[in-house]
């Protein structure tokens, strides 16, 4: 299965300042992303042939776009789901241009989530198993059960889940769009509050208001764009085919969403060493312990390594493979919408070589990855430049 | 004749000393402890407990009729015994009655059960009496109160007890009461009450039972006699000339605390546990009246060993650590409301699913046999579609794994969720009850834990009582 992905290049990306924006409408969010994005695609709205609109958690979402830049008369979709609704989004929208269809389409994903005085995220109706009691628990809850069965699988401690947010939080500070740009010590983590045992405060993303953009073309035409454009090589989609905490047999080892997803972004961009070939990764750290396991579903490091890989630095900026250089969900914030294309968005900055003090050496090809539901999917995008 | 074929009780884990209630209160003790039922616990679901207890050995499939008793049930309009009868499995062509708004709801359900036996519309009904009724605080009654279930099958055949004899007086009188909107009981005067309501109610019915069988005070091995405290309830039993050491039943006043309509029933059980063969117990309830039973326990008592019971449920207890945490626990307080997201409950999502969710079903594939619940149409393994029979699912399990949610929006924090692996092999992912957090620096030492489940309430979202099932360690054991 090669993919036809890489007829797509990016050639323009914008990002707001992610936080809890009290200043800004849904609209503002919107409107800061979509304008940095043509502003480096040195394009003006009016060239915009379609647009996706990814958000997750608000109905009529494309109208809200179309609301907030005035633009009208062409095709605009909105796209969802779960965590990876800003990476299927993107991925749709891929397909409309690799088509041949059009030459200039606008992905934008956003979420406004801190015009609500409730924490977390928002519930859909009757719950995220669609029934009042199959219950709704928090997303903490479905994490920690894959912390706490890796913790009794591997016989380690909260320790290595903490060493990630100390990570997260420092590439955060050297991030000035990222929600949380303050180090924390690993003391800190560890004795913060309880979530959902066994996870605590810091090891949970931030949610916060956002939204990230991006505009692709035809790679062929890319270069009338600029010469830096950035290629799509790959992007796998994966559902999984019933909720982790009742499928039968599941081992709570592993996300089988991502290596399935990874594995097919991988084969549509002839890559068979992801720890070699892959130079910078945003990846889904949800919480602590998701990072750790993506490592191994992602095949960057053998399965029951991951507590290993962020123990011996290897993801640090400094690191053999950089993870999440711009501090992630964790620190960069997590508004559901936008956060597959604020990774699109850092990923592209990256092999540009524009991210001054977070900057990967000699970044070529990066990847992005999210893990959607409790989880239930997950979608890797592989970019090169 | 009518008689009991087996008996079941329920009394919650978790214990109260009064002492800590005097302490709160600045007030005195009046000693022992009361049965406090847990957040996610009311009448139905402790009734469900004791009639789980009772039906152990018995097919559900022959229980013809389920009495619900109680005067504190969740709904005021709505059966609670057409619930009950849908978690326990039973036909549907039975008869359910709800039986409320007395003290003595709970033995005018026996004695309907009684005569329905006698005049043979059924062969067998079970009947569940059950309370949770709360006092105001700093009242005597916040003290004195307790919650509890029992449950007794009644029928003609393989009896451990025959009732021999009974007779009822009905007495207009106002002792306890709650109006429309009342939450707490509502009493006049104690003396008053205790000479012109009490005395006067229960030597009607016993003086006018034993005259007219033909007994005398010692041809009874025990007398169980509803009181509402202990001196109450002796010298009741002196004036009706009984000795009060070695004839008078428990009144489980230290141990429970007066458990209202359940409280006469559950004493009974707590007697027929200690009688054998050719005993003869007169027991005697109270309510705007009075009902005097006769009763004569028969060889196959015997059947009833190993039955959970009154001892078993008394003896296996966690003492609540502070009043507040039983204010917690009765929601008695105003919180501050959570933070969360609002999410609606459904009343046709639950009774569409209710052989899932109310009787706890699942589907076993016919091609690979796997069990799923809830009850899918599709195998998760083969793919078969509509290829399954629904299977009633193990009643324990094993914790697979698990997480503690300290931002729940439950009363009692945390909340502990698990997946758990059923005896049958079934995964299902559920709620854990009476459980403790672990310490957080200790490493995961829930995984592996033997549960049993246990229907609970959930809570009283788009205002009707949500309920399902949770796991729970099993009692005496690990918590």
């Amino acid at each position: 299965m090669k993919g036809v992905l890489d007829r797509v290049a990016i050639v323009g990306a914008g990002c707001c300042k992610f936080g809890e924006n009290f200043l800004q409408s849904r609209y503002d969010l919107i409107i800061d992303a979509v304008y940095e994005a043509l502003e480096d695609a040195r394009i003006e709205l009016k060239d915009i042939q379609a647009v996706w609109v990814s958000t997750q958690h608000e109905m009529g979402g494309a109208s809200i776009v179309s609301d907030a830049l005035k633009l009208g008369n062409i095709p605009i979709s909105r796209c969802e789901n779960f965590c990876s609704s800003g990476t299927d989004t993107f991925r749709n929208a891929c397909f409309a241009v690799a088509a041949g269809m059009y030459d200039r389409v606008l992905v934008v994903g956003y979420e406004k989530v801190k015009d609500m005085a409730v924490r977390g995220l928002p519930t859909p109706p009757f719950g995220w198993g669609g029934h009042p009691i199959l219950f709704a628990d928090a997303p903490p809850v479905s994490f920690a059960f894959a912390a706490t069965k890796y913790m009794e699988k591997y016989g380690v401690d909260r320790t290595p889940l903490a060493k990630v947010s100390v990570k997260n939080h420092h590439n955060g500070s050297l991030t000035p769009k990222a929600f949380l740009q303050r180090e924390v010590t690993l003391e800190q983590v560890l004795s913060a509050p309880l979530v959902a045992w066994p996870l605590g405060l810091f090891d949970c993303c931030g949610v916060a208001d956002g939204a990230a953009a991006v505009i692709i073309t035809r790679r062929e035409i890319a270069k009338s764009f600029r010469d830096n454009f950035i290629t799509v090589r790959g992007i796998g989609l994966s559902m999984s085919v019933a909720r982790p905490m009742e499928r039968p047999d599941y081992e709570y080892i592993g996300f089988t969403e991502t290596e399935i997803a990874a594995m097919q972004a991988y084969e549509q961009a002839g890559i068979t060493n992801p720890r070699k070939e892959i130079d910078c990764a945003e990846v889904h750290d949800c919480f602590s312990i998701t990072e750790i396991i993506n490592y191994e579903d992602l095949h960057f490091c053998e399965r029951g390594q991951g507590w290993r890989f962020i123990n011996d630095g290897i993801s640090t900026l400094e690191g053999e493979l950089p993870v999440n250089m711009d501090g992630g969900l964790k620190c960069f914030g997590h508004p559901v919408g936008a956060t597959g294309l604020r990774m699109i968005y850092e990923i592209y900055k990256q092999l540009q070589g524009k991210c001054e003090r977070r900057q990967v050496k000699n970044a070529q090809t990066g990847l992005a990855h999210t893990l959607g539901g409790v989880p239930r999917n997950s979608c890797v995008v592989i970019l090169s430049n | 004749m009518a008689g009991i074929i087996a008996y079941g009780a329920y009394v919650p884990k978790y214990r109260l000393s009064r002492d800590l209630i005097a302490h709160a209160w600045n007030s005195s003790s009046i000693g022992g402890e009361k049965a406090v039922a847990g957040y996610d616990e009311d009448t139905v679901t402790m009734a469900i407990e004791a009639a789980t207890d009772c039906l152990a050995t018995n097919p559900s499939s022959l229980v013809d009729g389920l009495f619900f008793a109680s005067t504190t049930a969740p709904y005021k309009e709505k059966l609670c015994s057409t619930l009950m009868a849908t978690v326990l499995d039973l036909r549907r062509d039975i008869i359910t009655s709800d039986f409320s708004n007395s003290l003595r709801a709970g033995t005018n359900a026996f004695k309907a059960a009684i005569d329905a036996i006698d005049s043979k519309t059924a062969k067998q009904i079970l009947v569940a009496a059950t309370e949770a009724r709360l006092g105001a605080a700093q009242s005597e009654f916040e003290q004195n109160s307790g919650d509890a279930a029992a449950a007794l099958l009644f029928g003609h055949a393989n009896t451990i007890a025959n009732i021999v004899g009974s007779f009822s007086v009905s007495d207009e009188f106002t002792d306890n009461w709650r109006m429309e909107r009342d939450t707490f009981v509502k009493s006049w005067d104690s003396r008053f009450a205790n000479v012109y309501g009490y005395t006067s109610s229960i030597s009607g019915a016993v003086s006018v039972v034993l005259e007219k069988y033909n007994f005398t005070p010692k041809d009874f091995a025990k007398l169980v006699l509803y009181a509402n405290n202990p001196r109450e309830q002796a010298d009741m039993a002196k004036k009706l000339g009984f000795d009060t050491k070695t004839q008078l039943s428990d009144p489980l006043f230290t141990t429970v605390g007066n458990a209202g309509a359940a409280l006469a029933p559950l004493m009974l059980i707590a007697a027929l546990e200690q009688s054998k063969a050719g005993d003869r117990i007169l027991w005697v309830s109270y309510g705007e009246g009075a009902h005097a039973f006769i009763l004569e326990v028969t060889p196959d008592i015997a059947k009833m060993k190993g039955r959970r019971g009154v001892k078993y449920y008394i003896d296996s207890k966690t003492m609540l650590p502070t009043y507040q945490k039983y204010v917690q626990f009765r929601e008695l307080m105003t919180t501050e409301e959570a933070k969360v997201f609002p999410s609606p409950s459904s009343i046709p999502l639950f009774w569409r699913d209710k052989k899932s969710f109310l009787a706890f079903y699942g589907s076993k594939c016919k091609r690979c046999s796997l069990i799923m619940h809830p009850v899918q149409r599709i195998c998760y393994r083969c793919h078969s579609k509509d290829e399954y029979e629904e299977v009633k699912l193990a009643r324990s399990g094993k914790v697979f794994t698990y997480a503690e949610d300290y931002l729940a929006d439950v009363p009692v924090l945390p909340q502990i969720s698990a997946t758990i692996d059923l005896d049958d092999g079934t995964r299902v992912f559920l709620r854990l009850s009476e459980c403790e957090a672990q310490n957080p620096s200790d490493p995961p030492r829930k995984i592996g834990m033997p549960v049993e489940m246990t229907f609970r309430k959930l809570s009283d979202t788009s205002g009707f009582r949500n309920y399902y099932w949770k796991a729970k360690p099993p009692r005496g054991g690990i918590a």
